[in-house]
């Protein structure tokens, strides 16, 4: 039944779906991790409804032959291992004439957005095939025919399985192996109109890994060795991580009991000399923000990451969106200058948390790291990221002659800090006003003097090359930010291969701002757009309120969780011609 | 002189800064600043080994006027902040300072879980019925005919009983003061630092300011008339019908404090990534 001939592709996307329980997730990562083993790059993206249990799930697969940082625009197959509830993601799933969805005649019923796409709809009895076989299970069926239709060998495969389920054990590994072959006999006579060109050379070590947990390895590569924990979705995974992997590196974790605690906890631990983290979602981050103003006044060094996550209030806990940009930039009272970072990709969290924790030390100050469910939650198979020299490391006062001064005003504003234990070195961390001697002042002059400092010491301090990602040329200068860099990275390589140039402007750190650097960085363009996942447009704002942008200015802005894809960014940068 | 004979003759004074006290004249929290320096003393411990950690109010600005590492955080989360502070330096003696709209009003979800959670810290409120720093509103320990600005005739509200939500929570020493007597005061302290785990103490600390009525406090308070116990229940049930001025050590519990072991600081750090190799 083979119509069309295969047309060879560096990139194909699988979507599996099903109801909570059904194990679309675990199907998901075993295709991923299977192509990866065989060479190929990928990404797996979740997307689960609200439900704890019993809801949907999808998991959002992408192998490549080239690294990928982002969806692709349309899905080349979709496997339902059930359609229920299914029409409440299948916005996210896009599908085409050229796309094949494989259901089960006994899933119920696809949502109607299938049938309008064109996409071919064939029914394979997964359920049934699965009931026959001893420990069949229909999600391991469906494995079967994405491994069939996507080219994927039964070695790899193998190796997954051995690897996955080896505390299940044998019996399981085999009976897994059964549903496969027999998921593998059903596809046989089916075929996508696409094949996935061979993976190129593997080059040096890869790994298997999610945003949050890479989070997690960059917070303890930059030297935190503390962090208070309140479980939020989608951050808790970080925490996860690093209850057991603190411990392992020397440190410790603590549970709080609440975010105003866990905020509060690591100021204590920071202030006793620990570089400490938090990590949390957006409601967290609000309760937060007063605490957030203590450490900035006190000049106590912290890390928060806030994995953002649909908004206001409660919002879509399991989706993306970026729209935590205000709370981190200008959620705190006063004047607080303070540091906001935003990693680009899965394997970035950790590079942009490891540095945030190295900044956070070395300038006495917290840092607000700006993850998102999208990156935090994605696992990709991804080149080990390089070894970089940042480790957090704070100015300390260790040979003390009274009186110390804390808050001393010489120098570059970062004042030597005495951590409990150093004779001579007792002083009172203060959020009220203070003196170089830390002691409390309502005078107009000191409190200018404190200001200038902490404004001064962020302001002046040497960021290097890594403050942005900088690419391309050409006089449209497409600007994003977090994880939507990938996608417009992949759309400006296509818009390239059209004869379009472009380049691609994403900070990394957002606040303090860098407008000499912002400036070289956007010299001789003429046209500036504007890429960011809010409803608000909170990036463009935030840009027109630092920064000079020259000529025209478009957006592209839409709230989450609906992703952009590159597509859209081919597309939009190809309609706007000089 | 040796660091040893250094500690044997460490004087109250040597634990006072020189920053001068925003408190009115007559404030009770005097002496409490009194009894801290003197129960430091008599514990011999140097001063860059004491934490003082507070939140936000009178009596939160205690840590200042002593000669330790101090920290004035924000209001209510003072216990957060030590839970941190000590989890990370158990070799610290960390002393949390409170007032009891600071403690028990914002930041009385952290006092359940200090309680319960059990870490080796000291908890000290300084009681005066009412908020002080910002002029007289009524507190969780308040009575309810207290007529204030806030609350005209009186808020209706009955207080709460901090001792014995102290003991439910889980405290593993709980005692009352009177600020009035320093010295009783700072043999409390001395006994509640020494003991394992958390130890909570209520000091009655009288406002003048605000609450005039308190200078009476030293005619009222008098020894418990019995022993400490190291039952919960009964001494419950003892806080619950005495009339909140028996002063002494009322509860001696023996759980153990909570501290989460730390792994080997010479950890190989490569090892965490293995998980992640394909
Ligand atoms: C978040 C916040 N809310 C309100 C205040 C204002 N405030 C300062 S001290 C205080 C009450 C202090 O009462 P208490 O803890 O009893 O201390 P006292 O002054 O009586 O010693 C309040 C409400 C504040 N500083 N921060
Ligand atoms: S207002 Fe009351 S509690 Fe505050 S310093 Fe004056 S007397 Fe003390
Ligand atoms: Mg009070």
């Amino acid at each position: 039944m083979r119509e069309k001939p295969m047309r060879e592709t560096t990139s194909v996307s699988v979507a599996i779906v099903g109801s909570g329980g059904a194990g679309a997730l675990t199907t998901g990562n075993f295709v991923l991790e299977a192509a990866s083993l065989a060479g190929w790059h990928g990404i797996l993206t979740r997307t689960v409804g609200p439900q704890i249990r019993g809801g949907e799930a999808a998991a959002l697969v992408r192998l490549a032959t080239h690294p990928v940082e982002c969806l692709s625009d349309r899905f080349d197959l979709l496997i339902a291992i059930d359609w229920l509830n299914a029409s409440r993601f299948d916005a996210e799933i896009r599908l085409g004439p050229d796309s094949l969805v494989i259901g089960d005649p006994r899933g119920g019923e696809p949502p109607a957005s299938i049938a309008a796409s064109g996409a071919r709809l064939i029914n394979v009895p997964m359920k049934e095939t699965a009931k026959a076989l001893p420990e069949g299970r229909a999600n391991m069926i469906a494995l079967g025919i994405a491994m069939q239709l996507l080219g994927l060998s039964e070695d790899a495969m193998a190796t997954v399985l051995e690897r996955r389920l080896a505390e299940k054990g044998a019996a399981a590994i085999a009976a897994s192996r059964t549903a496969l072959r027999a998921g593998i006999d059903a596809a046989r006579e089916l075929a996508l109109p696409v094949r996935l060109a061979p993976p190129g050379e593997i080059a040096g070590k890869r790994w298997l890994v999610t945003g949050n947990e890479a989070t997690g390895l960059g917070a303890i590569r930059g030297g935190v060795r503390f962090a208070a924990a309140y479980p939020i979705t989608p951050a808790t995974e970080i925490l996860e991580w690093l209850a057991p992997n603190l411990v392992k590196a020397g440190g410790v974790l603590l549970q709080a009991e609440d975010e105003l605690a866990s905020i509060n906890m690591i100021i204590g631990a920071s202030f006793g000399g620990t570089p400490s983290l938090t990590a949390t979602s957006g409601p967290g981050l609000s309760l937060m923000i007063e605490a957030l103003g203590l450490a900035t006044a006190a000049e106590v060094p912290i890390v928060v990451v806030d994995v953002m996550r649909g908004g206001p209030s409660t919002g879509i806990p399991t989706k993306s969106e970026q729209a935590d940009l205000n709370i981190a930039v200008y959620g705190f009272h006063g004047d607080a200058p303070h540091l906001v970072l935003a990693p680009q990709s899965v394997g970035d969290c950790l590079f942009t948390t490891q540095w945030a924790a190295y900044l956070a030390e070395a300038l006495q100050a917290p840092a607000i790291v700006l993850s998102d469910q999208f990156m935090g939650q994605s696992r990709a198979a991804i080149a080990r990221p390089a070894d970089v020299a940042f480790i957090g490391q704070r100015r300390r006062a260790t040979e003390i002659a009274a009186p110390y001064k804390r808050y001393a005003l010489a120098g570059d504003g970062v004042s030597a800090m005495a951590i409990p234990g150093t004779p001579n070195g007792q002083y009172t961390a203060d959020g009220l006003t203070h003196t170089e001697r830390g002691i409390p002042t309502s005078r107009a002059e000191d409190h200018l003097a404190q200001l200038d400092k902490r404004r001064d010491k962020l302001a002046r301090f040497a960021y290097g090359d890594h403050w942005a990602t900088i690419e391309g040329d050409g006089d449209l200068a497409v600007l994003t930010w977090g994880s939507l860099t990938g996608a417009v990275r992949e759309g400006l390589a296509r818009a390239r291969k059209d004869g379009v140039a472009a380049r691609l402007v994403a900070p990394r750190l957002l606040y303090p701002t860098r407008p000499d650097e912002f400036a070289a960085a956007l010299d001789g363009a003429k046209r500036l757009l504007v890429v960011e996942q809010t409803h608000s447009a909170q990036f463009h704002h935030y840009l027109r309120a630092h920064y000079d942008l020259p000529g025209e200015v478009r957006v592209l802005n839409r709230p989450g969780p609906l992703p952009i894809s590159p597509g859209e960014i081919h597309r939009t940068v190809l309609e706007w011609r000089a | 002189m040796s660091t040893a004979e250094m500690r044997l003759a460490c004087k109250p004074g040597d634990y006072k800064s020189d920053v001068q006290p925003v408190w009115c004249p007559g404030c009770g929290d005097y002496h409490v600043l009194m009894s801290f320096t003197r129960a430091f003393a008599a514990l011999g411990l140097p001063p860059e080994k004491i934490a003082v950690i507070s939140g936000i109010g009178c009596s939160s600005r205690i840590p200042a006027y002593t000669n330790c590492y101090g920290f004035h955080g924000v209001h209510g989360r003072s216990l957060a902040l030590a839970a941190g502070l000590k989890v990370t330096r158990p070799d610290l003696t960390v002393v949390v300072a409170s007032g009891d709209g600071d403690g028990y009003s914002i930041g009385g979800n952290h006092f359940l879980h200090a309680c319960r959670r059990n870490i080796d810290m000291t908890y000290v409120v300084m009681d005066n019925r009412v908020y002080g720093m910002t002029k007289g509103q009524p507190s969780p320990t308040t009575e309810p005919d207290f007529d204030t600005a806030l609350s005209p005739g009186g808020t209706g509200v009955r207080p709460f009983h901090p001792l014995v939500i102290a003991l439910a929570s889980g405290a593993n020493f709980v005692a009352r003061a009177f600020s009035g007597s320093p010295n009783e005061t700072a043999d409390i302290l001395v006994e509640a630092i020494r003991h394992p785990g958390f130890s909570f103490i209520e000091i009655l600390s009288p406002c003048v300011t605000f609450r005039p009525d308190e200078k009476e406090w030293k005619s009222m308070v008098r020894p418990a008339p019995v022993e400490a116990t190291d039952d919960a229940a009964r001494a419950a049930r003892r806080l619950m019908t005495d009339d909140g001025f028996n002063i002494g050590v009322l509860y001696r519990g023996e759980r153990r404090p909570f501290q989460p072991p730390f792994g080997r600081a010479d950890a190989d750090l490569t090892a965490l990534e293995t998980e992640f190799v394909l």
